[in-house]
């Protein structure tokens, strides 16, 4: 017969126990914390009442670090070392990256990923952007008043492999659990679903400062699908800006800029872009270190010529994600806007032209996606009861494919695929005697591999000698919740002789990752040790609840040996937990793991037979 | 499907998709059934469910979701749903190698194809548009074929002759796509 538990008030744990989670939009212009308190999410905001943090980061000489409004205010007195839409260059190469010629920092150019070299020294993007993560990583603790169980950081939907990994990087350098990447579009569609109570087809028209995104999704009552995504993650609101910028400089017919005056102008042209949100005109007026004066006005039909190209590009990727859905304009119940430049009238004109209805505007387009996060952030801590939270189904934004012979890409998972997903694909050698093989991964859609991103190369040896084409060697892709791909190849005929694994990772090593780690704790002047004993301390925590709650389940599915080796492994581990050595507790969690390893399987398959047999019930 | 996928789909002792989604084995779709299913088993097994779990429930769950994904994917395509009940049927349907097409099929493949050139260089869109509906008519027309070959006369070889003919026009359906591509 099975005992009650009851548990001491105030020792309480397992179920109704609050892990604290949050959700973070980290954006090209501005970056934003939300988290779910009493059911409600919130943005959360800092000392002074500031809820957006302008995602800008000032480098200093002797390694201090300015973040947000006070780097931003500096931008235009010292912009080599003022690093502004960081978000534009993660994942990406010197030649991925557009406007090069007006951005006034020293790059370097290095493998995989560009680098900017500062008064500080030389940064990857990745640790730019783990500064901004760490601002809203204190201001989360401090307002939640408790060390994070686990955040979730969107991406835009159409972020590469590349992208994508360097903002988990970037997540994991500031000190972050992160339990899910989760694609902007998707999030904003969650916030609008539940507040809306919405079910039908809608799209998301996600116009970021440097990213488009546009999905269409699925709602119905507890599950959120996202049936096609498409975009272009070089568009956003910058580049209306870079548009004013050029016509200011034809117009007051000035010589090339040097960094700080340029820096002012694009800011002028910024502040001009969104004045005319709400104005017919408006003023540019700036004086360049020449001591020349620029005097301007910009009037609305002058900004809609200018930028009307950039407008037209976006309804290119609208028009795909329709095509790939299978569906028509007339079929979108509803178009959510998101996205600080959806407030531009041009922008919403055009919108609204294409689906021949008024788009939503009923939510903040600044913040829809960070309480979007924060709410998938409360699901994923387990902070919801079943029955109560939602399935999420995303897909890839781009092909995932190979190089094959004349440099042409075979694709191996099409994109709108939904995640995880995973494909295996046969390779046969050759040449005679061939005992190695190279492998290139690629993702984009086009035919030419010179086209497509190459995320990794990687080369399986130690296959046994054969004939040519006797040989079976196979590929398998598999992308994770995350869009993340890991791809590994295996020499078939004679088992696992040569196997090998590879994770794109964009010149940025486990060692670097490393260096960037306690380079940021140090500036920071934050005790690595306390770190590293509360991240395992939380790790080892959570998975003792998980086992606990496995255990309450299911405990059927285990012989009594079996169950006192898991009893055994999670004694150990609260005792390593009431200590203060964090290896010993990682020891002791990995133990856990490993012990809970076979039951984790059990149970998984228990549930689908459960599923299953539901269905026949209902069936009879 | 990764090897772990695998060992957990034989542990489990299920053999085809039809039966992952309790669905009876046959080209004819109760895709309303098929979509519930699917979500009621991805609401157990996906790992958003297990995201604050440890590594070997997440590591399951990620197997089980990558199953179920894949099963729900070839269910959905014709294409796909008709291959998977044919080799279910042990007809070795050896696609990539028998190209063998009717001469009046391929005749009438080059001429759509034809037609698709020319609207792709004339940048016609309500060229490509019209060529797009013909063909979804086809597809249509193929696919209640091939339910009947499978389903009713149970004439496996002569089904696997109609499944090519589909491959074909999904092929054409995917040109058509490319070419709305390099139009705009």
């Amino acid at each position: 017969m099975a005992l009650l538990q009851i548990s001491e008030p105030g020792m309480a744990s397992a179920p109704h126990e609050q892990h604290l989670a949050v959700g973070i939009d980290l954006g090209t212009t501005n970056s934003l914390v939300a988290t779910v308190r009493s059911g409600v999410a919130t943005v959360l905001s800092d000392a002074h009442g500031r809820r957006l943090l302008p995602s800008v980061v000032r480098y200093h000489a002797d390694g201090k670090v300015d973040v947000g409004y006070p780097a931003q205010a500096k931008a235009a007195v010292d912009p080599k070392n003022t690093i502004v839409s960081v978000k534009r260059f993660m994942g990406r190469g010197l030649k991925d990256v557009a406007h090069l010629e007006s951005a006034p920092y020293d790059f370097v150019d290095a493998p995989g990923m560009v680098q900017l070299c500062t008064a500080a020294g030389i940064k990857s993007p990745v640790e730019v952007s783990a500064e901004i993560l760490r601002v809203l990583r204190e201001r989360a603790e401090q307002s939640l008043g408790g060390s994070l169980a686990g955040a979730v950081i969107t991406v835009p939907a159409y972020f590469d492999d590349a992208q994508r990994q360097a903002t988990k990087d970037a997540g994991r350098i500031a000190g972050l659990n992160v339990l899910r990447l989760l694609n902007e579009p998707t999030a904003a569609a969650i916030a609008y679903g539940l507040d809306n109570a919405a079910e039908g087809l809608y799209a998301v028209y996600d116009l970021g400062g440097g990213t488009f995104d546009l999905s269409i999704l699925k709602l119905s009552r507890g599950v959120f699908e996202v049936v096609a995504t498409s975009g272009d993650s070089m568009l956003g609101g910058d580049d209306f800006d870079q548009r004013v910028f050029c016509w200011a400089v034809e117009q007051a017919k000035l010589p090339p800029l040097g960094p700080r005056d340029t820096r002012l102008l694009q800011m002028k042209a910024r502040e001009a872009k969104e004045h005319l949100t709400f104005h017919g005109e408006a003023p540019i007026t700036a004086k360049l270190s020449t001591g020349e004066l620029v005097d301007l006005v910009l009037d609305t039909e002058t900004f809609g010529s200018i930028s009307q190209t950039l407008v037209q590009k976006t309804l290119v990727p609208l028009r795909k994600a329709l095509r790939d859905a299978g569906l028509t304009a007339d079929d979108v119940k509803g178009v959510v806007m998101v996205g600080g430049a959806t407030r531009m009238p041009q922008v919403q004109r055009a919108v609204a032209e294409f689906f021949r209805r008024d788009p939503l505007n009923n939510l903040d387009p600044d913040k829809v996606v960070a309480l979007g996060a924060a709410m998938q952030a409360n699901v994923l801590a387990g902070n919801k009861p079943q029955g109560e939270d939602w399935l999420l189904l995303d897909v890839i934004p781009l092909s995932l494919g190979l190089e094959t012979m004349g440099g042409l890409a075979e694709k191996v998972i099409p994109r709108n695929t939904t995640i995880p997903a995973a494909k295996a694909q046969e390779f046969t050698t050759f040449k005679d005697g061939q005992t190695a093989m190279s492998f290139h991964v690629v993702q984009g859609e086009r035919e030419l591999v010179s086209d497509c991103r190459s995320l990794a190369r990687f080369e399986l040896r130690g296959i046994p000698p054969m004939a040519a084409g006797a040989a079976r060697i196979r590929v398998t892709f598999q992308v994770d919740a995350d869009g993340l791909l890991s791809v590994s190849a295996r020499e078939a005929t004679t088992g696992a002789e040569a196997s090998v694994t590879v994770k794109p990772s964009y010149g940025l090593g486990d060692a670097d990752i490393e260096r960037m780690l306690r380079d940021s704790f140090e500036h920071a002047k934050e005790d690595v040790h306390a770190r590293a004993l509360a991240e395992a301390a939380v790790d080892g925590q959570r998975l003792l609840h998980a086992t606990r709650s496995a255990l309450d389940a299911d405990k059927g599915l285990l012989s009594l040996e079996e169950f006192e080796v898991i009893e055994g492994a999670m004694k150990h581990l609260e005792a390593r937990l009431a200590g203060a050595d964090h290896r010993a507790i990682k020891q002791a969690t990995e133990a856990l793991g490993r012990a809970t390893d076979d039951f984790a399987g059990r149970r998984m398959d228990e549930g689908i037979r459960r599923a299953l047999a539901g269905k026949k019930i209902g069936s009879l | 499907m990764s090897a772990g996928a695998a060992k957990a789909l034989t542990s489990s002792g299920l053999h085809s998709h039809f039966e992952l989604f309790g669905l009876s084995p046959a080209f004819a779709l109760d895709a309303e059934a098929l979509e519930r299913s699917y979500r009621d088993i991805q609401s157990r097994v996906h790992p958003d469910r297990f995201a604050h779990a440890g590594d070997a429930e997440r590591r399951a769950s990620l197997q089980w979701t990558t199953r179920v994904n894949e099963a729900y994917r070839t269910l959905k395509s014709p294409v796909q749903r008709a291959k998977h009940l044919l080799e279910l049927r042990g007809v070795d349907v050896a696609f990539e190698t028998n190209t063998q097409m009717p001469a009046d099929f391929l005749m009438q493949q080059l001429e759509l194809r034809e037609a698709l050139e020319s609207a792709t260089g004339r940048k016609d869109a309500a060229a490509l548009d019209a060529l797009r509906s013909s063909l979804s008519l086809s597809r249509k027309v193929l696919e209640k074929q091939i339910g009947e070959a499978i389903d009713v006369g149970k004439d496996y070889p002569g089904a696997a002759e109609l499944v090519r003919k589909l491959m074909f026009l999904e092929r054409l359906d995917a040109e058509i796509d490319s070419a709305y591509e390099e139009i705009e």
